[in-house]
C-alpha cells in the first residue's frame, strides 16, 4: 500500500524466475502420464506421478515466493489491483467452464434425447424403422441402449450439502468481517468452520457416489443422465476441494500472524473463489438433482 | 510459506537494465520482450513445420493414386498440419506480437503478471511436443501414430481413434490453459498499466484488436477444454455424451467444437486486423481513418462471432430454421468487416504512398483475405453450403481466409517491427521478392482449388478421380514454389537478426511511423517506460 504515498514508485517487475517452466512442465508430464494411463500403459502412473510431485513442489515454491514478496512490501497499489483483475478474468474462464458443463446437460436432456425419441413418434414415416422401438424421451434417461439406474433423491443428502455450502459461504464471510476488524480470534474460528463445512460436504459428496454406484446403479456408463450427473457433479467436488485446500492455506498464513485488516488480497481471492462454488453448486442442485 | 529466501528477494527488488546472460534469460524469462520474442520463434518455427506438412500433403496429391503416404499416414498429416498452424504457429506469433508490443504502445514497464506470462508461453512447447509425440512412439511399437481426425475431431470418429486422439486432446487442455493466461495477462495489462493519459479511446487499433481477442479466448476456450475432457470420459471412460446409444449425440461435439472454432477465426484474425491500420498509415504517410468505426467494428465482429458457429454445420443434419438462423446471422456479420475494409481503404486513400515489403504484405492481406470473405459469402448460404461444403471450395476459401489473412498480416507486421526489434533493416529486394513470389505462389495453390470444388472434388481424400488431375498437379507445383519461397524469408530475418550487413535502423524506422514504441531507440533497451512516457 506504499503507493498511495509514492506515486512515482516503480511497477515491480519480478527477476527471472524458474517456477512458471518447472510448472509447464510438470503439467507435460501430467497430461503425457495421462494419455498413456487411459492407454492402458502402466509407465503412465510413474509419469503421471512425477508430475504430480513436481507440481505440488513448484506451487508451494510459487506461491512461497510470492507471499514472500508480498510479506517484504515489494508490492503496491498497482500490483495488488493486477492481482485482483487477474483473478477476476481466471473465475471468469471457470464460469465459462461449468456454463460449457450446463449447456451439455441441457442440450443431452432438452435436444437430443428428444430427437432420439422423434423416430418412434404415431405418425413418423421413420417409426416402423426404429432401431429402439421402445425408446421415449424422457428425463433421467439412460438412452436406447442403457441400463436401468435410480436417481439420487435432492431431499436427501444434496439438500443437506446445499444448507452446508450455503453456511460455509456465510462463515467465510464472518471470518472476513473479523480480519478487516482485526478480530483475528474470529478470523480463524470464521477459517476453520469453514473448512469443516466444505470438508464435511465432500465426506457426504463421497458417501453419495459410493452410493450410487453400489445401490442406485448410477454409474459413469449410465448414459446421458450418469454422464452429465458425474462430470458435473464430479468437477464441482474437484473445485470444492481446491476450494478447502486454500482456504487451509489461508488459515495457516494466519496463524502464522500474515494478513492486516488493510492488505489482504489472497485471502480475499479465495473467498471470491469459495462464492463462485458456492453459486455453482446452486445451480447444480436445481438443474441436476431437483429439476 | 517459505521465509527463507526472503534474504535475496531484498536485493532483487533493485533492477538491472542489461538482461541475464545464458540459457536461463529464455527459461525463466519474465521480461515482456524476450518473451514476445520467444512466441515469435517459436511461431516461426511452428510454421515451417506446418509448412513441410502442407508439402507432405501436396506430394501426396501430386497425381492421381497413392504414391508418398500411406491413406492412414495422410489423414494424421492433415490433421497435424491444421493444428500446428492454426495453435502452434498463428496464435503464438500473434500473442509473441502482443507481448513485445502492447506494453511499448501503452507505455508500460512490462506485461502486468510477467511469471504468468512466461507460463503461458512454457505451455506451448509442452503442448506441440504431446501432438507429435505418437509417432515418435509408433516407432517404438506404441499406437497407431497422432491423431487422424482432421483438425476438428469430429465424434464418433475420434472415439474410435487410436491413442494418438488422447494425446491431442490433453495438447488441447494444455494451449487452452496456455491461451487463457496469456489472455488475462493482456487484459489485465490494458485495464491496468497505460500510461497516465493513455485512455481507453487513445488506446493504438492492435491494442484494441487484442482486448477484443483476450475477451474472446476468455469466452470460448474454455468450452473446448470441456469438450476435451467429454471426449476423453467418452473414450476411456464409459460416457456417452457423444454417443446415440446412451442417448447422446454426436452433432454435440460439433456444437462445442464450433461454438469455440468460429470465434477461434476471428482470434486468428483480429490481432493482425488490428496491425494492418499501423502499417496503411504508416506508408501512407496519413493519419488512420475511421478510429472509432474500427473499434466499434472490432467489438461488434467479437459479440456476433459467438453466436454464428453453426455454419459450419449446415450438412450436419440441423433443423432448417436453424439453418436459416445461422446462415443470416453469419451473412450479418460480413457488415462489421466492411466497415473495417472501407476504413482501411479510407487510410490509403489519396495517401502519398509508398510500396516497401510491409505495404506490400499489407495490400496482399486486403486482396486475398477480401477474396476469402466473398468466397465465405457463398459458403454462408445454407443452401449453396450444400454442395460446396465437402469439397475442395472450402479448402480454397479457408486458405483464402487464414494465409491471406493473418499469415500475409504476419508477415507485414514481421518486416514492419524486425527493424524495430533488431536495430537493423532487413532487405528490402529479398523482401519483395518474397512477397511477389509468395503472391504469385498462393494464388497459383488455391484458385485452382475453387475450380476443383465447384468440379465437385471432395476435400479430406488422399486420392481422386482422374479428371482433377491437371488442376491438382498446377497447385502442387504452386505449393512446392510457395514452400520455397518461404525460405527466401527464413534467410531475410536471420540475416537481420544476427547478420550485420543491414542498414542500421533509426527510432522512427519509417518515415511515417507514429505511435510509443517508435519514441524507443532499435532495439529498444531491455526495461523501457520505468516511468511512464507523457501522452499529449
Amino acid at each position: 500500500m506504499n503507493a498511495v504515498t509514492e506515486p512515482h514508485r516503480p511497477y515491480y517487475i519480478p527477476n527471472p524466475s524458474p517456477y512458471p517452466v518447472v510448472l509447464s512442465g510438470a503439467l507435460f508430464l501430467l497430461g503425457l502420464g495421462a494419455a498413456l494411463r487411459v492407454n492402458a500403459l502402466t509407465a503412465g502412473w510413474w509419469v503421471l506421478g512425477a508430475g504430480a510431485l513436481l507440481a505440488v513442489y513448484v506451487l508451494f515454491a510459487w506461491f512461497g515466493r510470492v507471499i514472500g514478496e508480498s510479506r517484504a512490501g515489494v508490492y503496491g497499489l498497482q500490483e495488488d489491483r493486477a492481482f485482483r483483475w487477474g483473478m477476476l478474468w481466471f473465475i471468469t474462464s471457470e464460469v465459462v467452464f461449468f456454463a460449457s458443463l450446463f449447456g451439455v446437460l441441457f442440450y443431452e436432456r432438452n435436444i437430443a434425447v428428444p430427437w432420439l425419441a422423434s423416430f418412434n413418434a404415431p405418425h413418423s414415416a421413420l417409426a416402423p424403422f426404429s432401431p429402439w422401438p421402445h425408446f421415449t424421451a424422457q428425463w433421467p434417461n439412460g438412452g436406447p441402449a442403457g441400463q436401468g439406474f435410480e436417481v439420487v433423491n435432492p431431499w436427501g443428502i444434496p439438500a443437506l450439502n446445499t444448507l452446508l455450502l450455503l453456511s460455509s459461504g456465510v462463515t467465510v464471510t464472518w471470518a472476513h468481517a473479523g480480519l478487516r476488524a482485526g478480530r483475528r480470534t474470529q478470523l480463524k474460528a470464521g477459517l476453520a468452520l469453514t473448512i469443516a463445512l466444505g470438508v464435511t460436504f465432500l465426506g457426504f459428496q463421497l458417501h453419495e457416489f459410493s452410493e450410487a454406484y453400489r445401490v442406485l446403479g448410477l454409474t459413469l456408463h449410465s448414459g446421458v443422465y450418469g454422464a452429465t450427473f458425474f462430470i458435473l457433479t464430479g468437477f464441482h467436488g474437484l473445485h470444492v476441494t481446491i476450494g478447502a485446500i486454500m482456504l487451509a492455506a489461508m488459515l495457516a498464513r494466519t496463524w502464522r500472524g500474515d494478513f492486516t485488516p488493510e492488505n489482504h488480497f489472497a485471502f480475499e481471492a479465495v473467498t471470491w473463489y469459495w462464492h463462485f462454488v458456492d453459486v455453482v453448486w446452486l445451480m447444480l442442485f436445481v438443474f441436476v438433482y431437483w429439476l | 510459506m517459505s521465509a527463507a529466501n526472503l534474504s535475496s528477494e531484498q536485493s532483487h527488488a533493485q533492477h538491472h537494465d542489461a538482461p541475464p546472460r545464458g540459457i536461463t534469460r529464455w527459461l525463466y524469462a519474465t521480461n515482456h520482450k524476450d518473451i514476445g520474442v520467444m512466441y515469435l520463434v517459436f511461431g516461426v518455427l511452428m510454421f515451417f513445420v506446418g509448412g513441410l506438412l502442407a508439402e507432405l500433403i501436396r506430394s501426396e496429391l501430386l497425381t492421381p493414386t497413392m504414391r508418398v503416404l500411406t491413406p492412414e499416414a495422410y489423414n494424421q498429416v492433415i490433421t497435424i498440419h491444421g493444428l500446428v498452424m492454426v495453435f502452434a504457429a498463428v496464435m503464438p506469433i500473434t500473442t509473441g506480437f502482443a507481448n513485445y508490443l502492447i506494453p511499448l504502445m501503452i507505455g508500460a514497464p512490462d506485461m502486468a503478471l510477467p511469471r504468468l506470462n512466461n507460463w503461458g508461453f512454457w505451455l506451448l512447447p509442452a503442448a506441440a511436443v504431446l501432438l507429435v509425440l505418437p509417432w515418435g512412439l509408433k516407432l517404438i511399437g506404441i499406437g497407431t501414430g497422432t491423431i487422424d481426425t482432421g483438425w476438428t475431431m469430429y465424434a464418433p470418429l475420434s472415439i474410435q481413434a487410436g491413442p494418438g486422439a488422447d494425446f491431442a486432446f490433453v495438447a488441447v487442455l494444455l494451449l487452452g490453459l496456455s491461451s487463457t493466461m496469456a489472455s488475462i495477462n493482456i487484459l489485465v495489462t490494458v485495464a491496468q498499466q497505460r500510461a497516465p493519459g493513455m485512455s481507453w479511446l487513445r488506446l493504438p487499433v492492435f491494442v484494441w484488436s487484442w482486448v477484443i481477442t483476450a475477451l474472446l479466448l476468455i469466452a470460448v476456450f474454455p468450452a473446448l477444454m470441456a469438450g476435451c475432457i467429454m471426449q476423453i470420459t467418452d473414450r476411456h471412460f464409459g460416457t456417452h455424451f457423444f454417443s446415440a446409444s446412451g442417448g447422446g449425440d454426436p452433432v454435440l461435439w460439433e456444437h462445442i467444437f464450433w461454438f469455440f472454432g468460429h470465434p477461434e477465426v476471428y482470434i486468428l484474425l483480429l490481432p493482425t486486423a488490428g496491425l494492418l491500420p499501423h502499417i496503411l498509415a504508416t506508408f501512407a504517410r496519413k493519419p488512420l481513418y475511421g478510429y472509432k468505426a474500427q473499434v466499434y467494428s472490432f467489438c461488434a465482429i467479437g459479440v456476433m462471432s459467438i453466436v454464428v458457429w453453426a455454419h459450419h454445420m449446415f450438412t450436419s443434419g440441423m433443423p432448417t430454421d436453424v439453418n436459416i438462423y445461422f446462415m443470416l446471422s453469419t451473412m450479418a456479420i460480413s457488415v462489421p468487416v466492411a466497415v473495417l475494409f472501407f476504413c482501411w481503404f479510407g487510410t490509403i486513400w489519396r495517401g502519398s504512398m509508398t510500396f516497401e515489403t510491409p505495404m506490400l504484405f499489407a495490400l496482399g492481406y486486403i486482396v486475398l483475405f477480401g477474396i476469402g470473405g466473398l468466397t465465405g459469402l457463398v459458403l454462408s448460404d445454407a443452401a449453396a453450403d450444400q454442395q460446396y461444403h465437402n469439397t475442395y471450395f472450402l479448402v480454397a476459401h479457408f486458405h483464402y481466409a487464414l494465409f491471406g489473412g493473418p499469415i500475409m498480416g504476419i508477415f507485414a507486421a514481421l518486416y514492419y517491427y524486425l527493424p524495430k526489434m533488431t536495430g537493423r533493416m532487413y532487405s528490402e529486394i529479398l523482401g519483395r521478392w518474397h512477397f511477389w513470389l509468395t503472391l504469385a505462389a498462393f494464388n497459383l495453390v488455391f484458385m485452382p482449388q475453387f475450380l476443383l470444388g465447384i468440379a465437385g472434388m471432395p476435400r479430406r481424400i488422399p486420392d481422386y478421380a482422374l479428371q482433377f488431375a491437371p488442376l491438382n498437379m498446377v497447385s502442387s507445383i504452386g505449393a512446392f514454389a510457395l514452400g520455397a519461397t518461404q525460405l527466401l524469408f527464413l534467410y531475410n530475418i536471420l540475416r537481420t537478426a544476427f547478420g550485420t550487413s543491414g542498414a542500421v535502423a533509426s527510432a522512427r524506422v519509417w518515415e511515417g511511423s507514429s505511435g510509443l514504441e517508435f519514441t524507443l531507440p532499435s532495439p529498444p533497451p531491455f526495461h523501457t517506460f520505468a516511468t511512464p512516457p507523457a501522452i499529449d
